[in-house]
């Protein structure tokens, strides 16, 4: 479903001094379809950049990305405009990524007129989208700022499944949220992966989370892909020295039954 | 000894929807010494209850009850008498270190701030002060740091400078609120390991949503649903053997305890349920619950519970 070969992105500061930053480095990676590639890396190493690179909302300086059988690299942004309702993103923190003028019911209308749904059809369509993702009709008349951080990423989540994508990248889903919350979020995006079979990335700093995510995880260091692995192996034998480190450090975050004498 | 003592505390804040009850008939006490560990889902009240403690809220929040620090009602304190406490005796690491930061402030002199009014010292040493104080929450090069602003920071930076300004006048009592959200593993393992350390000297209110933070860093834990504490205890006790089913639903949304979420969401706090709160949401609800408003029960003399299953 997705081929990227050799991706570079590469960020440049400065007005008469140039200083370049590779946040992308040379990353290969492939996703076979319906499955779930867990992305893990510690802040700033290039995860996010990575995944809007995979869209081109960020431009990549060399290397390609196939989806789909077609090499996306070159692609005009008109062209690009067709294929973008097929991939799709979940940004990181739900409130900041909805319009707060916009009720629940025009935020997930948005998509759906912006690709041509007949104008009747959308209301049902609205309606749909929002049981999906386990919302009820009362919501349909709020405003961002009147839910909560869980409904609001459901909100987003049916803004992101209203064209039907065959891809989506998840970029720290649930990092604003908080354990119950994260809980039932993934729940659900699990389950509408598996109902839609839809392919995805699932980009977060928290190993555990990936662990239950994803059927391969990816570990990401400063702009490059370290170690790639089933989660059985990442976790129970890390290779590089890099994830070991990750796998320590999220084994001891872990919330122990007992706690050793203090 | 007591060092923070709360009884019957209600917080409320009028909106034009009607009174948004934030903290319900809450008792509380932390020992001298002691680490107590506040958690419960966002939008439960625990800011709001570290906000009451250090009297931070807006004036037109309805308060009723008695906070006692060191045996004076702090609620009854004037707010002069209150502003020599602030800072000086009691400590606050606030949420959200990016905007809880002054962003055209140096961080030595936001550090500087509190020892210039409540020790007297001049602007001169009061930056050296702050630079030693860099120097203890483990800020390597504390002397440049010092003059650089927030923004220069990262965001484990970030955190152990409000740290710094939290401890500046040494305070006895320190609430820290969610001071490790948004940060990966590996700072916020330096942030617990530092926050463990201040623990050991010091009486705490740490509030937050990471439950293995708490379990490092707490000697004693207390869970809040919708405004209310619903369960109280040893933090082994409760670790191990929750009481209040919220509280085994918490401990089974963690990926490490089998990723169950807890179905629907918290209560709106305009429009309380009567009868038990988290009734809605149990898997054990009987009809009792939706009658009666449970009251917090003493299993043990070191764990609570708010629950019709105990009466």
């Amino acid at each position: 479903m997705i081929e990227i070969t050799d991706l570079k992105t590469t960020f440049s500061t400065g007005l008469f001094k140039k200083h370049t930053i590779n946040a992308v480095d040379g990353v290969s990676l492939h996703i076979k379809k319906g499955e779930t590639l867990g992305l893990v890396g510690e802040s700033g190493c290039g995860k996010t950049t990575l995944g809007k690179t995979i869209l081109r909302l960020v431009e990549p300086s060399a290397g390609t990305i196939c989806f789909d059988n077609q090499d996306i690299t070159r692609l005009s942004m008109r062209e690009m405009r067709k294929i973008r309702p097929r991939m799709q993103m979940i940004f990181q923190d739900p409130d900041s990524s909805l319009n707060p003028r916009m009720t629940v019911a025009e935020s997930i209308a948005e998509p759906l007129r912006l690709a041509g749904t007949k104008k009747q059809e959308i209301p049902k369509r609205v309606e749909e989208l929002l049981t999906l993702v386990g919302l009820s009709l009362e919501h349909l008349d709020r405003h961002p700022y009147e839910l909560s951080g869980g409904q609001n990423q459901r909100v987003v989540l049916a803004r992101v499944l209203a064209l039907e994508p065959d891809f989506i990248i998840a970029d720290e889903p649930t990092s604003a949220l908080d354990v119950s919350v994260q809980a039932q979020i993934l729940k659900l995006i699990r389950d509408l992966k598996d109902e839609l079979g839809l392919t995805c990335l699932f980009i977060s700093h928290d190993l555990m989370v990936v662990r239950h995510m994803s059927d391969s995880i990816a570990v990401m260091g400063q702009g490059k892909i370290v170690e790639i692995g089933t989660p059985d192996e990442i976790f129970e034998s890390p290779s590089h020295p890099y994830t070991k480190d990750l796998v320590s450090f999220a084994k001891n975050a872990v919330l122990p039954y007992k706690k050793e004498s203090k | 000894m007591d060092i923070i003592r709360i009884k019957n505390l209600n917080a409320g804040f009028p909106t034009k929807r009607g009174l948004v009850r934030a903290a319900t008939s809450v008792d509380l006490t932390i020992r001298e010494g002691e680490c107590l560990g506040l958690i419960g889902e966002s939008g439960c009240g625990k800011t709001v209850l570290g906000m009451t403690i250090m009297r931070l809220l807006q004036p037109n929040t309805i308060i009723s009850g008695e906070i006692f620090y060191k045996g004076q009602n702090l609620l009854a304190l004037k707010e002069e008498e209150m502003r020599k406490l602030r800072g000086k005796e009691l400590g606050m690491i606030l949420q959200n270190s990016t905007t809880s930061l002054n962003p055209v402030l140096s961080v030595g002199d936001q550090i500087a701030e509190g020892i210039i009014l409540h020790e007297g010292l001049r602007k001169k040493e009061a930056r050296e002060k702050a630079t030693e104080l860099l120097e203890k929450v483990q800020i390597k090069n504390a002397a440049v740091m010092s003059k650089r602003y927030p923004h220069e920071f990262s965001g484990g930076m970030r955190e152990r400078a409000m740290i710094a300004i939290a401890l500046a006048c040494s305070p006895s009592f320190v609430i820290a609120d969610e001071p490790t959200t948004g940060l990966d593993n590996r700072t916020m393992k330096g942030v617990i390991s530092l926050l463990a350390e201040v623990a050991k000297s010091k009486s705490m209110l740490f509030i937050t949503h990471d439950l293995a933070a708490a379990f490092e860093i707490c000697d004693t834990i207390a869970v809040m649903y919708a405004g209310e504490i619903v369960e109280w205890g040893d933090v082994d006790e409760v670790f191990s053997a929750p009481l209040h089913p919220y509280t085994s639903g918490l401990l089974n949304s963690l990926p490490e305890r089998g990723f169950i979420a807890i179905p629907g969401s918290s209560p709106s706090l305009i429009d309380l349920p009567g009868g038990c709160r988290f009734k809605e949401r149990c898997a054990c609800s009987e009809e009792r619950c939706a009658r009666a408003h449970p009251l917090m029960k003493e299993i043990s003399s070191s764990h609570k519970v708010r629950c019709h299953r105990y009466d």
